[in-house]
C-alpha cells in the first residue's frame, strides 16, 4: 500500500510534466488543426534554456533558491516562446490554408531540425545538474520500513502546475486574447470578419503553447537533473498521445491525458517492468481510442450528411 | 506590374533588423554559451560570442537576400504564362520522363560496374522508391495517414532474418512469408483503429510503430535485443550461392567470382521488387479495389451510400500497403546481413511519408523522383555530418512550403472513354483518416 | 392505414422516430411510398425530411420504429437492422445529397464506377481475377463502361465524360450525382433537394430525367424537395412535414389546398407558403 502511494504521488509529478506539454498541443490542435510535431523539441530547447540560465546565475555568485528559480523560470519561458513563435512563423504560417498533410511534414522537418540544432549547439552529451531543491517530507513511515517521500520538487512541480493551469484557464475564459482563441477555433474566416487578428491569435497561442512547454522543461530538469538534445521526441510523443487520450482540443482532457499517462507509465514501472512502460502507455491510448474513438473529454465528432 | 512597386531599402532593412534581433534573442544562449559536464561530471560552460555575432550577421544578410529574391520572383501565387509551345514540350518531356528513368535504372550496374558506392546508393534510392510505393497505397491512394509504416518494414526484415537464422528457409520462401506476415500485421492493426479518423489515426499508427519497436528492443530472447540479428544468409540466385566458392554462381558460370556480382544482384533484385510493387499497384489502381480506395479518399460518406463496405475497402488498402512494407523488409534484412532495431525509429516512417508527400500524393512517378531527390540529397550532405539532419529538416520544411502539393500536381484517371487528361491536384481530396 | 393493405408500397415507414438527446427531429411518422411511383418529401426547414432520409438510408439509427423495404420478388427488408452501407448493397436503396456528394478528383465516368463497385468486386473475382486480366473480367469491366456510358448520354454529359466531377457546373453535378446513385441499380431512389441551386431550364430537364427514370427503369423514387414547381409536376404522391410529424399526405392538388399545409408555409417562411399556393394556379 504504501509502495502503491508513492508510486502514486511520483506518477502524478510525471503526468503534471506531460500535461503541460499536451496543453500546447492541444491548443495548437484547436486552433489550427494540425499536430504540431516540433512541439516536443520546443519543450526540450526549454529545458536546454533553463539549464544554461541556471549555470549562469550559479556562476555570477546568485546563491538565493528562490530568485534562481523564478529568473531561470521567466527567462526560459521567454526565450522559448520566441522560439514557438518563430517556427510558427517560419514553418507553418505559410502553410496556412493548404493541404492538409503539408504542414505536418513541415512540422517533422521542423523538429529534425531543432533537435539537431541543439545538438550541434551544445554536443550530443547528456548534461546533468546536481539536484538544486532538496529536502522533503516523510508522509508515512510504513511498518516493513518503507517511507512514503513527497519531495520539495515534487511540491514544485505540483504546486507549479497547478497555479499555470489556473491561470491558463483564466486567460483562456476570460480574456479577449482567449475569447478571439475560441473565436478562431471556432471559425477562422468568420473570427476575422468581426475584427479578430487571426494571425496574431494563432501566433499567441504558439507563444503561449511553447512556454508552457519551457514550464515543461525546466521541472523536468528539476526533477531528474539531466537534459538532452533527444528527450524531446519521446516527451513528445507521450505529451501528444496524452493529448488525445484526453480528447484533443480539450484544455481539461489534455491534463487528465498527461496525468493518465503519467500514472499508467509510473505504475507499470513500478509492478511489471520498466522496459514495457512505453509499451503500455500507448496499448492504453490504442485502447480507450477503440472505445471512446474521440478520446476520454473530446467532443464527438458528428457526422453531416 | 502597375501594382505595389518593391518596398523600399528602408523597408528591406527593417525587416533584416527585426529578423536579426530575434536570431539574437534565439541564439543566446543556445549558441552564445556552450555547456559540457567535465571529466568529473560537473557541468562547465564557455562562452562563444564570435559564433553567435556570426549566426546574427548570418540571419541578418539571409534576410536581405530572401527579400530580395522574393521581390525579383514577385508575390507567390503569380501566374506566369507560359507559351504553349513550351507547354506541350514540357508535357512531351514529361511523358518521357518515366521510361528513360526506367531504362537508365537498369543501366546502372552496367554504367557504374566499378563504382560500389553509386551501386550501394542505387539499392538504397531503389529500397526506398518501393517503400514510397508501398505507402502511397495506404496515403497516397486511400487516403489513410499512416505514421508507423515502418513497422511493417521491421516485420518482414525480423520475419526473414528469425526464419532464416533459425530455421534454415530460403530467402526465396522467407520473402513471400514476410509479405503475407506484414499484411497480416496490418490488418491486425488496422482492424481496430481503422474507424479512426484523421489525426487519431496518426497517432494510433506512430503508438503501434514504436510498440513494435520496442518489443523488437526488449524482447531480448527471440530478437537480440538491440544486438539486433546477425549473420542473416544473403540471398542466392534461386539457391545457387553468390559465393566464391566452388558450388557458386561465378564458378558454376566459369567466370571470375566478384564481390560486385552480389550488389549487381541485389541491385536488380529490388529493382524487381520496386517494379512488382509499381505493377500491382498501377493494375489495382485499374480494378474496383483501388477505384473504391481513392474514392474513400475523396468522400468516405457517399462511399458507403453507394455500398461500398469502407472497413474491408481500408483494410486491404492498409494490408496491401503492409505487404509491400514487409518485402522490402526482408530485402533489406537480406542485404544487410544485420538488423537492429535501431533501423526502424520513427525517423524512417516521416522519411518514407515525406517521400510520398513530395512526389505528389498518388502519383507513381512523383514518389520516385522523390525518392531519388530525397535519399540522393541526403547522401550528398553526407560529408555535413552532424550537420546534415539540420539541412535535411530545412529542405523539407522548404519543399512543402514550396510544393505543398508534391512534385507531379495531378492525378491521372483510372478509366476514360475519348481524352485521358490529367486532373488537377486542386480537385483532388486529401482523405480523413 | 388502410390504404397500407390496397397500395403496393416499396417502402412503408411506421412510427418512426429520431431524438437527438432531448430533440425530438421525427415524431411517430408513418407514410409509405408506391412502387413505380414518385414520393414527395415536403415541409418547411426544419421539418425533419433530411432526417427521415437519413434514417432510411443508414446514416442514423433511429430511436424507435420500422421501415421495410419490399422488393418485386416479394422478400421483405427491415431497413432499421441495416447498416451503412448494406442498405445500398443489400437493400438497394440509393440515394443523393442535398450538398452534392461526388468524388471531385475523379472523373464523372470514373464517379460512375465507383458506383458500380460491389457488382465489379464480384465480376473481379475479389481483385484475383482482375490482377491476372482474366478473360471474364474484361467483358465485365467493358459491359460497366457501357452501363455508365449510358448513364452519361441520358444526362446529357457524355461529352464531358472525362473531364473531373469537381470541375463540372452545378447543375450536371446534380445530375451527375442522380446517376451515380442509378448506376448501383436501385430499387428505390432517394433524392436530397435535386432541384436545390439549379434554375428553371436545370429544374425542367431534372423533372424529365426523373420521370424517364420512372418509366424507363422502373425504379421508385423517394424525394425531399423545396421547388414547389417539380414537385407538383412529377409526385404522384406529397408526404408532408412539420416539426417533425407528419400533417398531411395525398395527391400533389389536395396538398396545396390542405390548409393546414398552407399554416405550416406561412408560419415558416412567407415566400415558400406563397411558392406552394401560386404553384397550381
Amino acid at each position: 500500500m504504501d509502495y502503491f502511494a508513492q508510486q502514486l504521488i511520483n506518477g502524478l509529478v510525471l503526468g503534471s510534466i506531460y500535461g503541460l506539454i499536451a496543453i500546447g498541443y492541444t491548443m495548437v490542435y484547436g486552433i489550427v488543426g494540425m499536430i504540431n510535431f516540433a512541439h516536443g523539441d520546443i519543450f526540450m530547447i526549454g529545458g536546454f534554456i533553463a539549464l544554461i540560465t541556471f549555470l549562469i546565475l550559479v556562476s555570477f555568485g546568485l546563491t538565493a533558491i528562490p530568485l534562481i528559480l523564478l529568473v531561470v523560470l521567466l527567462v526560459s519561458m521567454a526565450i522559448t516562446a520566441l522560439y514557438g513563435w518563430t517556427v510558427e512563423r517560419i514553418a507553418y504560417r505559410p502553410l496556412r490554408h493548404s493541404f492538409r498533410l503539408a504542414p505536418m511534414l513541415s512540422a517533422i522537418g521542423m523538429s529534425f531540425v531543432l533537435t539537431n540544432y541543439s545538438q550541434v549547439a551544445q554536443g550530443a552529451r547528456v548534461k546533468p545538474v546536481p539536484p538544486i531543491i532538496t529536502g522533503g517530507y516523510t508522509l508515512h513511515e510504513g511498518s516493513g520500513g518503507f517511507v512514503v517521500q513527497l519531495s520539495n520538487i515534487q511540491i514544485i512541480v505540483v504546486i507549479t502546475t497547478v497555479v499555470l493551469l489556473a491561470l491558463f484557464t483564466w486567460l483562456v475564459s476570460s480574456t479577449r486574447l482567449g475569447r478571439d482563441m475560441r473565436a478562431c477555433e471556432q471559425d477562422q474566416t468568420m473570427a476575422s470578419l468581426l475584427g479578430v487578428d487571426v494571425d496574431r491569435t494563432i501566433s499567441m497561442t504558439f507563444v503561449i503553447g511553447a512556454a508552457l512547454a519551457a514550464v515543461a522543461g525546466m521541472m523536468y530538469l528539476l526533477y531528474y537533473g539531466l537534459v538532452d538534445f533527444f528527450m524531446g521526441f519521446v516527451a513528445g510523443i507521450k505529451a501528444f498521445t496524452a493529448a488525445v487520450l484526453g480528447g484533443i482540443g480539450s484544455l481539461p482532457g489534455a491534463m487528465l491525458g498527461g496525468l493518465l499517462i503519467g500514472l499508467i507509465e509510473t505504475l507499470w514501472s513500478a509492478y511489471f517492468s520498466v522496459e514495457y512502460k512505453d509499451v503500455a502507455a500507448f496499448s492504453i491510448l490504442i485502447v480507450v481510442l477503440i472505445f471512446l474513438p474521440t478520446g476520454l473529454l473530446g467532443r464527438p465528432e458528428v457526422e453531416k450528411v | 506590374m502597375q501594382t505595389s512597386r518593391a518596398p523600399g531599402v528602408a523597408f528591406i532593412f527593417k525587416k533584416a533588423l527585426i529578423s536579426a534581433l530575434v536570431a539574437l534573442v534565439l541564439f543566446s544562449l543556445m549558441i552564445g554559451v556552450r555547456t559540457e559536464a567535465g571529466s568529473d561530471g560537473q557541468l562547465t560552460y564557455w562562452t562563444r560570442f564570435g559564433d553567435l555575432a556570426m549566426m546574427v550577421a548570418t540571419v541578418f544578410g539571409g534576410s536581405i537576400v530572401v527579400e530580395l529574391l522574393r521581390q525579383w520572383w514577385g508575390p507567390v501565387g503569380t501566374v506566369r504564362v507560359v507559351p504553349p509551345q513550351v507547354t506541350s514540350a514540357l508535357s512531351f518531356a514529361g511523358r518521357l520522363v518515366a521510361p528513360v528513368l526506367l531504362i537508365f535504372t537498369f543501366l546502372v550496374p552496367v554504367i557504374f560496374y566499378n563504382e560500389r558506392y553509386i551501386l550501394d546508393l542505387g539499392i538504397l534510392v531503389l529500397t526506398y522508391v518501393m517503400l514510397g510505393w508501398g505507402l502511397n497505397v495506404v496515403v497516397g491512394l486511400a487516403g489513410l495517414l499512416d505514421l508507423g509504416y515502418v513497422a511493417f518494414y521491421a516485420v518482414g526484415a525480423y520475419s526473414y532474418a528469425l526464419l532464416a537464422t533459425n530455421f534454415g528457409l530460403s530467402f526465396w520462401i522467407c520473402l513471400p512469408l514476410a509479405g503475407i506476415l506484414a499484411a497480416f500485421w496490418g490488418v491486425l492493426l488496422g482492424f481496430p483503429v481503422l474507424r479512426l479518423r484523421g489525426d487519431y489515426l496518426a497517432i494510433v499508427t506512430l503508438a503501434f510503430g514504436e510498440i513494435i519497436r520496442l518489443v523488437l528492443l526488449n524482447w531480448q530472447s527471440l530478437t537480440g535485443g538491440p544486438n539486433g540479428v546477425t549473420g542473416i544468409p544473403r540471398p542466392t540466385m534461386f539457391g545457387i550461392p553468390l559465393s566464391p566458392g566452388d558450388d557458386g554462381l561465378a564458378a558454376k558460370l566459369g567466370i571470375e567470382f566478384s564481390p560486385t556480382h552480389r550488389i549487381v544482384f541485389l541491385f536488380y533484385l529490388i529493382l524487381a521488387l520496386a517494379l512488382l510493387t509499381n505493377w500491382v499497384t498501377i493494375r489495382l489502381r485499374r480494378l474496383p479495389i483501388g477505384r473504391a480506395w481513392e474514392a474513400l479518399r475523396e468522400d468516405e460518406v457517399a462511399c458507403r451510400a453507394l455500398g461500398i463496405n469502407t472497413t474491408t475497402t481500408k483494410l486491404t488498402a492498409f494490408a496491401t500497403g503492409a505487404m509491400f512494407g514487409g518485402l522490402a523488409g526482408a530485402f533489406f534484412a537480406t542485404r544487410q546481413g544485420f538488423i537492429s532495431p535501431e533501423s526502424f525509429t520513427f525517423h524512417e516512417s516521416a522519411l518514407v511519408l515525406a517521400i510520398v508527400v513530395l512526389g505528389g500524393m498518388g502519383s507513381q512517378l512523383g514518389v520516385a523522383l522523390a525518392a531519388l531527390a530525397m535519399i540522393g540529397g541526403f547522401e550528398l550532405f553526407r560529408g555535413l555530418d552532424q550537420y546534415r539532419m539540420l539541412v535535411f529538416g530545412m529542405a523539407m520544411v522548404l519543399l512543402m512550403i514550396w510544393r505543398p502539393r508534391g512534385l507531379i500536381g495531378h492525378r491521372a484517371p483510372t478509366v476514360f472513354l475519348e481524352r485521358n487528361q490529367a486532373i488537377s491536384s486542386d480537385l483532388v481530396k486529401e482523405g480523413h483518416g | 392505414m388502410s390504404a397500407d393493405q390496397i397500395l403496393d408500397h416499396i417502402l412503408s415507414v411506421d412510427h418512426l422516430s429520431m431524438r437527438f438527446g432531448g430533440i425530438v427531429a421525427v415524431n411517430d411518422l408513418s407514410f409509405g411510398a408506391e412502387r413505380r411511383k414518385i414520393t414527395a418529401l415536403i415541409g418547411p426547414n426544419g421539418a425533419g425530411k433530411t432526417t427521415v432520409f437519413n434514417c432510411i438510408t443508414g446514416f442514423y439509427k433511429p430511436t424507435s420504429g420500422s421501415m421495410r423495404l419490399a422488393h418485386d420478388d416479394g422478400h421483405n427488408i427491415q431497413l432499421e437492422r441495416l447498416n451503412d452501407f448494406r442498405i445500398s448493397k443489400q437493400a438497394k436503396v440509393a440515394r443523393t445529397f442535398q450538398n452534392i456528394r461526388l468524388f471531385p478528383g475523379m472523373t464523372a465516368l470514373e464517379n460512375l464506377m465507383v458506383a458500380q463497385h460491389n457488382a465489379l468486386m464480384r465480376a473481379s473475382g475479389l481483385t484475383l481475377l482482375g490482377l491476372i486480366g482474366a478473360p471474364s473480367w474484361r467483358v465485365a469491366e467493358k459491359a460497366a463502361i457501357d452501363l455508365a456510358r449510358t448513364w452519361l448520354e441520358r444526362i446529357d454529359l457524355l461529352d464531358r465524360a472525362d473531364d473531373a466531377a469537381g470541375n463540372l457546373p452545378y447543375g450536371d453535378q446534380r445530375r451527375l450525382e442522380i446517376a451515380r446513385a442509378m448506376c448501383t441499380e436501385p430499387a428505390l431512389l432517394c433524392l436530397d433537394e435535386p432541384a436545390a441551386g439549379l434554375n428553371a431550364r436545370e429544374s425542367a430537364s431534372l423533372s424529365e430525367l426523373l420521370l424517364s427514370i420512372r418509366a424507363n427503369q422502373g425504379t421508385s423514387i423517394l424525394l425531399i424537395e423545396h421547388d414547389m414547381s417539380v414537385v407538383m409536376e412529377i409526385s404522384d404522391h406529397v408526404v408532408v412535414m412539420d416539426y417533425g410529424v407528419k400533417i398531411a399526405e395525398g395527391t400533389p392538388q389536395h396538398v396545396r389546398d390542405d390548409p393546414r399545409v398552407i399554416a405550416a408555409y406561412l408560419g415558416a417562411d412567407e415566400e415558400e407558403a406563397i411558392a406552394v399556393m401560386e404553384s397550381g394556379t
